[in-house]
């Protein structure tokens, strides 16, 4: 799978990866849900470094990403409009 | 999809899709969406150069309230030398001003830094993305044969698509934090325009007590206080001669909390 971090780039990912970022995206909801900002900062976080355990995607090729974090410096903010219901994943 | 992904993609699949319903001959269709997003590319380049400008902006008025420290410190002495305690402790007013508007612009400086390095890195990202495109759709162009040229087309516009509108998003975050920082430059001239760092010799005879009064309000007394004590130490009321400058003493006392 391939997943962006907004505003820095895409990482392929293995596919078994994906049921570990829907679970930290589901955390995140919750968090965000409760205005709990540590705790928001700290899943996001998570977030991005699975992410950024991936492989860059090299500058030739353009490929959809299936996922999209957005950009890393989000405010609880911002969270709150992104991390709702299903979360960034379904399910 | 309820996020980020869902909303995003739809909107890039959406444009590309009205963009290949229009179009009888695809080629034609890559060609004007390749020069659409070379047009883009150069407001990425603006969008660079505004940040630089900000940035400038900022470094200068640091270095003039830098300057103005120095300027302030002296003459505060120089009143002090003289016996003029009042005078002094206004001169020292303005240099605790000047001293936490320099400690506010410094952090946003070096933020802006950051962002030029970003968006820099994303303009050169962009670039190659689509010089990518560009080959890509010359092979396209090539085999065109309508129903696999189609898949083709789709997906490479929306990789591509996606980048922009990635780039897209990273130059408005940047410039919403450029807004922010306008506004501190903003400030930080309307105070010298109002005359706050201006030569105290200049203030005194022109009546400024609306500007003192504002002073006392903005700085710390107590930070004022101790600074005026520690002047007073080393200068010594009407030593007479010229004034003992300290060199260096200037810049390096922190302003306490600021306003």
């Amino acid at each position: 799978m391939i997943v962006r971090v907004a505003t820095e780039g895409q990482y392929r990912l293995d596919d078994g990866q994906a049921a570990k970022l829907n679970e930290l995206d589901n955390e995140v909801v919750a968090a965000v849900d409760a205005g709990d900002e540590d705790r928001f900062r700290e899943l996001f976080d998570q977030m991005l470094s699975l992410a950024r355990s991936g492989s860059g995607l090299g500058e030739d090729e353009l490929e959809e990403s299936d996922v999209i974090l957005p950009p890393p410096d989000l405010s609880l903010e911002e969270a709150a409009a992104e991390f709702t219901g299903e979360g960034l994943i379904p399910g | 999809m309820a996020g980020m992904a869902g909303r995003m993609s739809t909107v890039i699949k959406a444009k590309i899709s009205k963009l290949l319903d229009r179009a009888e001959d695809p080629g034609e269709t890559l060609d004007y969406s390749y020069e659409k997003q070379m047009e883009l590319l150069q407001n990425v380049k603006k969008g660079v150069a505004d940040v630089v400008t900000s940035k400038k902006r900022l470094q200068m008025q640091s270095q003039k309230l830098e300057q103005q420290v120095v300027k302030l410190d002296t003459q505060a002495r120089q009143a002090l030398s003289a016996g003029n305690e009042d005078l002094a402790r206004a001169a020292l007013e303005r240099k605790t001003l000047a001293q936490s508007e320099l400690q506010n612009l410094d952090p946003q400086i070096k933020e802006l830094e950051a962002q030029q390095d970003q968006l820099t890195e994303n303009e050169k990202k962009l670039r190659a993305k689509l010089e990518a495109f560009r080959t890509k759709k010359e092979v396209i162009k090539a085999q065109y044969s309508a129903a696999e040229a189609q898949v083709q087309i789709s997906e490479a516009a929306t990789g591509v698509g996606e980048e922009m509108a990635d780039v897209g998003m990273a130059m408005q975050r940047a410039m919403d934090k450029t807004e922010n920082m306008r506004a501190r430059a903003q400030a930080v001239d309307e105070l010298e325009k109002a005359g706050t760092f201006e030569d105290l010799t200049q203030l005194d005879s022109g009546g400024n007590d609306d500007i003192d009064r504002q002073l006392k309000e903005l700085t710390s007394s107590s930070d004022v206080d101790a600074e005026l004590a520690k002047m007073k130490a080393e200068v010594g009321p009407g030593s007479g001669g010229g004034p003992a400058l300290e060199a260096g003493s200037g810049g390096g006392e922190k302003a306490g909390e600021g306003p």
